[in-house]
């Protein structure tokens, strides 16, 4: 709806990640997950094996409740839609949340 | 139409729309709304969402970045999760496809999520349902913080239906509006009945499940002599309880002519029948149900209605002034707070007591409280000058306890020197004998003291170690106990020794079938509530001193309350048939 105003430009981006940080998508990862996703004005919809959400809206993010290791679909339409999936999946797979992962758990 | 059966606790008859208060710590009952009602019942969703954000914002500011804000995180979590749209139109649909109310629609959706969470496989995700039981409350106590707002500014006739009363929602009551209470719990001593019984309303307590069955806007018949809860009554119940109503009108009526008669027994010995107040605008229905002066001014009203802020001495003072003023020269026995095992204090601690009953209650909690005590007597005081006000202490255990309340008296008389105000210097000081330690110790006592008051409600709880609210051992509690009438008379028979007055004020003053028993036991004056003074009366006047000494020498010896509190009954219902 955000891109509606040139829908000539709807551009659809879609890629996998897989959660890296070792306490899996809990509340605070889900936040910075919908606080990401808001800054763009695309759709952005999230996918794990049984269901889809949107990507910002933290009840809906939270509840798939997606641990360590799990991969999901990162779909986003509208004009920014390119830059939204990167800034995701920088947060999710470089940044994992800026939460250690099990490797860095082991280490300490 | 359903008919419910609680235990009656105040009498009279009320025909009412219902106004449900639900409890945030107990489960939502499903509760259904009328179509036209939709909108604004999604009002309330949002103002109650509003308000949360507003509060959460505060909280998160308030927090440091100790733990390395972790604190911050999960307020900032909550504020993400009450900005969240998809979850308010969740609860938004709920209300208008399944016609509920928003406290229900609030905590079906969270709880539903809730349960979500605490389904996965993955321990750290099952604890976040904890977080979503936050928000639910955090959105139940401003969604309920609102309804209790409506109850304070009423504009209509309601009866009050709740799981249970605390003293500050009552206290917080439009007296005006509020017709009748009914509760799922409690017992014949419980706030809700005290405070119904002083407003003249009647109410019916214990009846379990009542909020379950009563949505908001029905109509109820509250039946507060036989403890009956009609819900949706037919037209002919409601036809029935009018003519009903206006007989029991008639008989109040009738009893009300004897006002200007003495309290005089058949054999012309007079009993002082005082009254039992809580608020300053009660003490004019003191009088005008004729009684002789107030026996029990409770002064907690003064802390709970007004939770924010503590009274100043000069709101003590105004209250005291306004009473003393109704009663000029005759006894206005005003007991300082009674504050500590109430929900309001409770919740104020950092750390609520497991066990306020036993605790920091009453005259301990004055005394580890000290500028609050001294301000109430500095206030008592000032007032004594206005009439004959006289000093009483609550929940004295010990003399220790005694000797140091004195000591205070003294030092605020001191203090009041200083200034130069006027008080009365010989106020007189009593205590009240609600403990069993107290009752034992009463020869000792006597002689410090210039009256004792016998609370029957706390000497039973405690003498009977029963919690009166608690419906699964209520029907234990009992002031006809013979360990508790055991105790009655050593205090009488210690307060005669000493030659020093005692008085009744418990609940046992205004039930008529313990009256002929107290004054065969030597009770001379009784202190209860208001509405039960022309009752009480009329039995004072349809009895001789020696009936009365004959029925005490009678129930004394006898040994189970079964075979006590049917002989009371029989003996009463001789003389006053319509009370039963």
């Amino acid at each position: 709806m955000q891109a509606g105003q040139n829908s000539l430009e709807k551009v659809v981006c879609e890629t996998e990640v897989e959660i890296k940080n070792a306490d899996g998508l809990h509340m605070r990862p889900a936040m910075q997950f919908v606080d990401v996703a808001n800054q763009f004005d695309c759709d952005v919809t999230v996918s794990n094996s049984e269901t889809s959400v949107d990507g910002k809206s933290i009840m809906q993010m939270s509840m798939l409740a997606a641990t360590c290791g799990t991969k999901l679909k990162i779909k986003a339409e509208g004009a920014d839609a390119q830059k939204a999936v990167d800034a995701l999946q920088e947060l999710v797979e470089e940044k994992h949340f800026d939460e250690p992962t099990p490797r860095d758990q082991k280490k300490r | 139409m359903e008919i419910k059966k609680g235990i009656a606790v105040s009498p009279g008859i009320s025909i009412a729309r219902s106004l449900v208060i639900d409890a945030e710590d107990y489960r939502i009952p499903r509760r259904k709304i009328m179509p036209a009602q939709q909108m604004a019942e999604v009002q309330r969703i949002r103002d109650a969402f509003k308000d949360a954000i507003q509060e959460l914002t505060q909280l998160e500011v308030a927090q440091d970045e100790t733990e390395g804000g972790k604190i911050k995180d999960i307020f900032a979590v909550h504020l993400r999760f009450l900005h969240d749209r998809s979850l308010r139109k969740r609860i938004t649909e709920l209300v208008h496809s399944d016609l509920v109310t928003a406290e229900y629609a609030v905590s079906a959706t969270l709880r539903e999520i809730a349960s979500h969470f605490a389904k996965e496989k993955d321990a750290y995700m099952r604890e976040r349902a904890a977080d979503i039981y936050d928000m639910e409350r955090r959105l139940l106590k401003h969604l309920l913080g609102m309804k209790r707002e409506d109850v304070e500014h009423l504009t209509e006739e309601v009866a009050v239906i709740a799981r249970e009363l605390s003293p500050t929602q009552t206290a917080g009551f439009n007296k005006k509006f509020v017709k009748g209470i009914a509760s799922d719990a409690g017992g014949r001593t419980s706030h809700a009945a005290i405070v119904a019984r002083s407003l003249g309303i009647p109410a019916v307590v214990a009846l379990e499940d009542l909020t379950e069955s009563v949505s908001g806007g029905d109509t109820v018949i509250i039946d507060g002599n036989r403890g009956l809860v009609i819900v949706n009554p037919d037209d002919e119940t409601i036809r029935q309880y009018e003519d009903y109503s206006h007989e029991f009108v008639e008989l109040e009526h009738k009893l009300d002519a004897i006002r200007e008669k003495p309290a005089v027994t058949r054999d012309g010995v007079k009993v002082a029948l005082l009254g039992n107040i809580e608020f300053p605008e009660e003490a004019e229905m003191v009088l005008q149900k004729g009684g002789e002066g107030i026996g029990l001014y409770r002064t907690e009203f003064l802390y709970l209605s007004r939770p924010s802020s503590e009274p100043t001495e000069q709101d003590h003072y105004q209250a005291y002034a306004e009473t003393v003023g109704v009663f000029k020269h005759r006894p206005v026995i005003i007991r300082t707070m009674d504050l500590g095992a109430d929900k309001y204090t409770q919740s104020k601690r950092f750390a609520p007591e497991p066990n306020p009953f036993l605790g920091l209650r009453s005259i301990r909690f004055c005394l580890r409280n000290l500028l609050m005590f001294k301000a109430q007597l500095h206030a008592i005081l000032r007032a004594s000058v206005l009439g004959e006000v006289k000093i009483m202490f609550p929940l004295i255990t010990n003399i220790q306890e005694l000797m140091q309340a004195k000591m205070i008296v003294r030092d605020v008389m001191e203090d009041l020197d200083e200034k130069s105000i006027t008080y009365n210097r010989n106020i007189q000081v009593g205590i009240m004998i609600e403990t069993p330690s107290a009752a034992l110790m009463a020869s000792t006592l006597a002689r410090d003291v210039d009256f004792f008051s016998i609370g029957t409600n706390d000497l039973t709880q405690y003498t009977l170690a029963v919690d009166r609210g608690n419906e699964l051992v209520s029907t234990l509690y009992s002031s006809a106990d013979p360990a508790v009438l055991r105790l009655i008379r050593t205090v009488i028979q210690d307060a005669h020794k000493a030659q020093i007055d005692v008085h009744v004020c418990g609940e046992m003053a205004s039930e008529p079938e313990y009256i002929m028993l107290l004054l065969g036991m030597g009770i001379r004056t009784i202190s209860l509530t208001p509405p039960m003074i022309p009752e009480i009366k009329q039995i004072v006047r349809s009895v001789t001193m020696e009936d009365c000494n004959n029925l005490a020498r009678k129930i004394l010896g006898m040994n189970s309350e079964r075979q006590i509190s049917g002989y009371l009954r029989d003996a009463t219902r001789k003389i006053l048939p319509e009370a039963f």
